[in-house]
């Protein structure tokens, strides 16, 4: 499961997310869902995603390794999957 | 994918509770035999609607994301739809679980026009001589007419809730047909010797037996069906059941009950799991983030005398409220322990000192009644 | 709360051996009205 990484995203509004000692909690109110994002850096790209014009722009302005894109986009497929994320 | 991290995690606490269950009122309609909160009486020292309003304000504030609202019989409060509707309001779902009696048509239709809102109604049987032996008379009728009237009012999928006991273990898939038919989700539930399930849980509690027939049931049907992760101690047994099987207490869930105290869960209403109130100058955020007893439960626990056995990292030891209300030692084996090393130890245990929450808000005359015996059929 | 910069400041229940840089960024977690009441 992948995502677009040159597409424009949006954390949905009926999400909450909620900081934690390591990371955050997401809970979407219309389905229930409770997500975990398991790394602070992880936390700043989802709530950078609505301010760039690109998921990758995102990831660029956090400081994320190229490297590293790969996982980052495996996790951004599953928050668009569970309806945390979507496309603006 | 491992969920040790993120479980290590939880077990360390978090800024705010997940599951955060609140008892409205100690008021009920009903005298359930294995009541965990002793209901039947208001109790006097009650939250006022304005001190329940100030709780849901603060819950917003520490971006609670859901409240579990029971009781007693929460639909008893004269604020009830007042309070719910000012949860929904400032960003609180509110998850309540009910008997129904007072789930009429209009109640129904209110319901349904209410977002972010989940209704969970309760039934211990799959008809009436099996429920209302432990819900009392006329509960089973109350319950099916609540759930027809929510699905006339076009609900939606509401929770119908059964707490396993030894006559109700053959009727599982019963309960499955049931929620089916309504298009309703099936949560099964763990009976704990709380409250007055103190005096009936030798009598109703599965036996070793029936426990294996649940697991088995819920590793059949586990993906549909909701189980609060309350049978995490069958785990012993083999492949792990569905959930993140830990105990949440103190650490993801916590109860606040209708006088406004905390307790690490609400299966264990007493003073040795008591972590202060919301009425104290902290409020409610201070007593999650900071009580002496929160931190310690979020402290890595001791396997204690179960350290040897193998099965420790699948059972936990098992669930802290069973153990505590039977006399076991919380470092120990839970006393349904699949591998039955809770029988044995329970054998030893002075009746005379388990621990009690004494007889609760329990209507009086109740108490004057036999002490339940085992259902004959 | 703590201040806590990297989920591998954590102890957690891993193997010594375990690669953190190989977990999952994100995780959906059925807490379900945990221990069963709600």
């Amino acid at each position: 499961m992948t995502i677009a990484l040159d597409a424009p995203y949006a954390v949905d509004p009926r999400v909450a997310i909620r900081p934690e000692a390591f990371g955050a909690l997401c809970y979407h109110y219309g389905n229930r869902r409770l997500t975990f994002l398991k790394s602070r850096d992880m936390v700043r790209v989802v709530q950078a995603l609505a301010e760039h014009a690109t998921a990758a722009d995102a990831l660029r302005a956090c400081g994320i390794a190229e490297a590293t894109w790969p996982r980052y986009a495996d996790a951004l497929a599953s928050l668009q999957a569970s309806e945390v994320i979507r496309e603006r | 994918m491992s969920a040790s991290g993120l479980v290590g995690g939880l077990k360390r606490g978090l800024d705010a509770p997940i599951c955060l269950t609140w008892e409205l009122t100690y008021a009920c309609n009903l005298q359930c035999v294995h009541c965990l909160s002793s209901s039947g009486v208001r109790d006097p020292r009650e939250l006022t609607t304005a001190e329940a309003k100030a709780l849901i304000d603060e819950l917003e504030r520490m971006q609670v994301f859901y409240i579990n609202i029971g009781g007693g019989e929460p639909m008893v409060r004269r604020d009830f739809f007042e309070l719910i509707a000012y949860a929904i309001d400032h960003h609180v779902g509110v998850k309540f679980s009910t008997n129904g009696t007072f789930i009429d048509r209009a109640a129904a239709r209110r319901l349904a026009s209410m977002d972010y809102l989940d209704v969970q109604i309760s039934i211990d049987g799959i008809d009436a001589p099996t429920n209302d032996a432990v819900r009392g008379q006329g509960s089973y009728a109350a319950a099916r007419r609540a759930m027809d009237h929510l699905q006339n009012a076009g609900f939606g999928p509401f929770k119908i809730s059964i707490v396993v006991t030894r006559h109700n273990v053959d009727q599982l898939d019963d309960f499955k047909a049931l929620a089916n038919s309504y298009g309703a989700q099936l949560r099964v539930t763990r009976l704990r010797p709380s409250g007055r399930g103190a005096e009936s849980w030798h009598v109703l509690h599965p036996t070793a037996d029936q426990q294996r027939q649940v697991y088995r049931w819920l590793l059949a049907n586990g993906e549909d069906v909701l189980t609060g992760d309350s049978f995490f101690h069958l785990n012993a047994l083999g492949e792990p059941l569905p959930g993140l099987n830990m105990c949440g207490a103190g650490r993801v869930v916590c109860l606040i009950d209708p006088i406004g105290e905390v307790y690490a869960c609400p299966f264990v209403l007493h003073d040795q799991f008591r972590a202060g109130s919301v009425r104290d100058n902290g409020g409610f955020a201070s007593v999650w983030r900071e009580s002496e007893l929160f931190v310690s439960l979020r402290e890595p626990q001791s396997a204690g005398a179960c350290a040897s056995c193998g099965s420790y990292d699948a059972c936990q030891g098992g669930c802290m409220a069973a153990k505590f209300f039977v006399g076991l030692p919380l470092d120990g084996p839970d006393p349904e322990c699949v591998h039955g090393h809770g029988e044995e130890l329970l054998a030893s245990v002075d009746a005379a000192r388990r621990p009690s929450a004494g007889p609760g808000h329990t209507k009086p005359v109740t108490l004057l009644r036999a002490r339940p015996t085992a259902v004959t059929r | 709360m703590d201040d806590v910069t990297d989920v591998a400041d954590l102890h957690t229940d891993r193997d010594a051996g375990e690669e953190m840089l190989e977990e999952d960024l994100v995780e959906e977690i059925s807490i379900d009205g945990m221990c069963g009441v709600y």
